[in-house]
């Protein structure tokens, strides 16, 4: 008999819609030893949910199990009937969710939920399971367990509710607990401190783990053993140390060298074209005299009034920020959700506005700018958001898309701008035949980079990016960054580089500040925060960036 | 191809292509005369001369639900066409607006909504006169309300897009920013309701030549003509049910295409 608790052989799943038939995941083999933490790596669309949702056949609308088993201890999943089935999920194999906000019943209070798996699975009477629960959430670390046990999911914070959900998934001490990216909802400090619960946790109880993760570095951190995939195959299994030493596959390759908390150097500039005229259609010619910084920021301040239930109370979103940003580099603002890191790039892209303090661009107070004066100034600063599923309408062309600040600004004629939209493609290195297509038919990457090349248009000066990266794939984010780096080279542009991420704003800035509820508590050249942060906090959130265990 | 796996719709489609055709060219399908009868022939049921049988004074009932189908789907679609303009726009503007206007407006919406639409249609047609053109504006009035609704919901989902406060800080202007992005993707609900909301027009406008407030005689009109056939119902039950079971065909037809438009989005 073989020590693996897990052994899939030969998996196939396929998705049937309207549309078609998906073969999500295309022959797989795997096995989890006992005891063991086993990660499964891959960007979205590899097949690693579906994987772990096949495990427990809970698979979503039109998938099924086409071919292929999985022993678990001695039964093979594929081939168990649904009642038998029932008694393995949640007794012998726990189960996190991804999002912890959707996955407890907002209802019932916490320590219910965790006594309701143990009434059901160990029989245990009411009274008893709602001891062993208090006790399971201390064991999660929850602090006050007692009284937590007694509060609803909407009490909790986010990382809270995942430690809930980590209590339920070990409640009846399963033999093996699949977590799909059960932090990726998470804040960096957070994540940490929910991994290592994980991670202990695992290590007591000798629970096998199946960790799905597309950050290759929390896989890093954590995994004994490493399975990679790429489009519903493995392309390479091995123990953590071979994977990331010396990875065999190319794929895996790629994403060792795109892992942001793997490599730390800021990204150079690659060789860039000369802007053509055609590109710079749309472009002011700029005043010989500039200001040395682009912008200067004092005493920056924003508060907004909430509003619940009649009472009013007052949050300060941004609180005293100032900051500078010398032409042609780029400053980063990190932090985490809340800290004011949005609210203050929002102020700078004039989109709110401030309730006190300046903002001066290239030497001029645009604080209090409005009516046409500020839409002039929307040609010189321009913004990038998070979301490219969101910033784009979806009802228009790419071209369409590309071309509207020109035609905002009654730049050229329709032809001239389909060429420039053209350039334009080009300059963020986006396959021109793509122009016609609409945003709902371009991948995430695709997006984002119709978004960048629609900022530039204008020619702008200074580009806010407020977390340009996060809703994209590892790969993709690396390709994304390597090109707002080349892009700053050629048309000389200022960041304000808005991340959540260390790893990421490592690798494009020149200036990094720290933003904690509101305050910017530590700013300064990229290599002194990053070398040697004064703030503790700061020490913190760098210590949090997963893959620093090998790195 | 996926749509001929759904008879339904196939059927639907050329019952409405069929309709189009003899509203548009109705003398190609008629083979009588529609005003005047042959008064020997009078009163006669379905047969191979007069399909759909004759009237008291002889005239060809096909013949008249034939040159019919015109006053009577096109006061339908003009009704439906008021009530898309004026919603979308009422609607448009108010959710863009805002603020005490878009309170003010949708209170009056409210009111519109509250008020049998029937008895909307009955006051305008009151107020304008008799005739299937102030039918089909009265029963379009009485539809606005739905429609400023669902357009006015739309835009304040789509004004708080991303790309629309995008739009913004690329500097379009707030007129462009409308058409160029707030309409177009507001408009497809609107436009799904529009289709259903067709056959409840034919309906109305139908409900309201019964009355005797649309067409007046001797011009053919569908709900006119089962008016006309209620005093020989005992006798000549056709005249009555068989332009009755034209329309419930045609309704049912159009809903079913409404409904395929609104799945398909």
């Amino acid at each position: 008999m073989t020590d693996n608790l897990l052994t899939v052989t030969g998996l196939a799943v396929d998705y049937t819609s309207r549309t078609g038939t998906t073969h999500a995941v295309r022959g797989v083999d795997f096995a989890v030893p006992r005891g063991a933490i086993v990660a499964i790596v891959g960007e979205s669309g590899s097949g690693k949910s579906t994987i772990s949702q096949s495990l427990v056949r809970s698979l979503a609308d039109g998938g099924t199990i086409v071919a292929g088993s999985i022993e678990f201890d001695g039964r093979d999943l594929v081939r168990l009937p649904e009642r038998a089935l029932r008694d393995i999920r949640g007794a012998e194999i726990g189960f996190v969710p991804q999002d912890p906000s959707n996955s407890l019943n907002p209802l019932l209070r916490v320590g219910e939920q965790i006594a309701e798996t143990l009434r059901l699975h160990k029989k245990l009477s009411r009274a008893d399971a709602a001891a062993e629960a208090v006790r399971i959430l201390d064991e999660v670390g929850i602090p006050d367990a007692a009284a937590r046990a007694g509060q609803y999911p909407h009490e909790l914070s986010g990382g809270m509710k995942q430690r809930v959900l980590i209590g339920i998934a070990w409640a009846c001490t399963p033999k093996l607990v699949i977590a799909d990216e059960p932090t990726s909802a998470l804040d960096v400090t957070v994540q940490r401190h929910v991994l290592d619960r994980l991670e202990l946790l695992a290590r007591e109880h000798g629970t096998s783990v199946l960790l799905v993760t597309h950050d290759l570095a929390v896989a890093a951190d954590r995994a004994d053993q490493i399975i990679v995939m790429q489009r519903g195959l493995v392309v390479e299994t091995g123990t953590a140390a071979e994977v990331l030493g010396s990875p065999k596959h190319e794929y895996t390759r790629e994403l060792v060298a795109a892992a942001p908390g793997l490599s730390s150097e800021r990204l150079a500039a690659r060789a860039v074209a000369v802007a053509s005229d055609t590109l710079t259609l749309g472009f002011v010619p700029r005043d010989a005299a500039v200001a040395p910084n682009i912008l200067e920021v004092e005493h920056l301040t924003k508060t907004f009034v909430l509003k619940s239930g009649g009472v009013a109370t007052s949050f300060t979103a941004a609180d005293d920020v100032s900051f500078e940003i010398p032409r042609g580099s780029t400053f980063s603002i990190v932090g985490e959700s809340g800290s004011g890191k949005t609210t203050t790039a929002r102020m700078v892209a004039r989109i709110t506005t401030a309730d006190s303090g300046s903002i001066r661009f290239d030497g001029d107070d645009i604080t209090t700018r409005s009516g046409d004066a500020l839409r002039q100034l929307r040609r010189r600063i321009q913004v990038v958001y998070q979301n490219p599923f969101g910033s784009l309408d979806p009802t228009m062309s790419v071209t369409r898309i590309v071309t509207e600040p020109l035609r905002a600004f009654r730049v050229g004629t329709r032809t001239q701008r389909t060429e420039t939209a053209r350039a334009l493609l080009d300059a963020v290195r986006l396959d021109p035949d793509l122009a016609e297509r609409r945003p709902t038919q371009l991948s995430g990457g695709q997006r984002q980079r119709v978004a960048i090349a629609r900022a530039l248009a204008l020619g702008p000066e200074l580009l806010v990016l407020d977390e340009p990266v996060s809703a994209l794939d590892v790969s993709v984010q690396e390709q994304i960054l390597q090109l707002l780096v080349d892009l700053q080279a050629e048309f000389g542009l200022s960041y304000l580089f808005i991340s959540h991420d260390l790893g990421v704003i490592r690798q494009v800035s020149d200036h990094i500040a720290v933003m904690r509820l509101g305050r910017m508590i530590e700013q300064g050249p990229a290599r002194i925060v990053m070398g040697s942060p004064t703030e503790p906090y700061t020490r913190e959130l760098l210590d949090a960036i997963p893959g620093r265990r090998r790195a | 191809m996926r749509i001929l796996r759904q008879p339904g719709i196939v059927v639907s489609v050329v019952i409405v292509l069929f309709t189009l055709a003899v509203m548009l060219w109705p003398s190609l399908f008629a083979t009588h005369d529609p005003y005047e009868g042959v008064a020997v022939d009078r009163l006669q049921g379905p047969n191979g001369t007069y399909f759909f049988g004759t009237d008291n004074l002889g005239r060809d009932l096909y013949s008249r639900v034939v040159h019919g189908a015109f006053l009577s789907l096109a006061s339908a679609g003009a009704a439906v066409l008021v009530g898309v303009v004026v919603g979308a726009v009422v609607g448009l503007l108010s959710g863009f607006v805002g603020g005490r206007f878009d309170f003010v407006v949708m209170r009056f919406v409210d009111v519109l909504i509250a008020v049998p639409s029937i008895l909307l249609a009955l006051i305008v047609v009151a107020g304008l006169g008799f005739g299937p053109w102030s039918v089909a504006l009265g029963v379009g009035l009485g539809a606005t309300g739905s429609f400023t609704r669902i357009m006015r919901s739309q835009v304040v989902r789509v004004r708080n897009e991303e790309y629309v406060e995008a739009a913004r800080t690329l500097g379009v202007r707030w007129p462009s920013i409308l058409f160029s992005h707030i309409l177009p993707n507001s408009a497809r609900p609107v436009v799904a309701y529009a289709a259903l909301e067709l056959g409840t027009a034919i309906l109305a406008v139908s409900a309201l030549s019964f009355l005797g407030f649309g067409a007046q005689p001797p011009e053919p009109e569908w709900g006119s003509l089962v008016s006309a056939g209620r005093d020989f119902v005992s006798t000549a039950w056709w005249l009555s049910v068989i332009p009755g079971i034209v329309i419930l065909v045609i309704v049912l037809a159009v809903n079913r295409l409404a409904r395929a438009i609104g799945e398909n989005r």
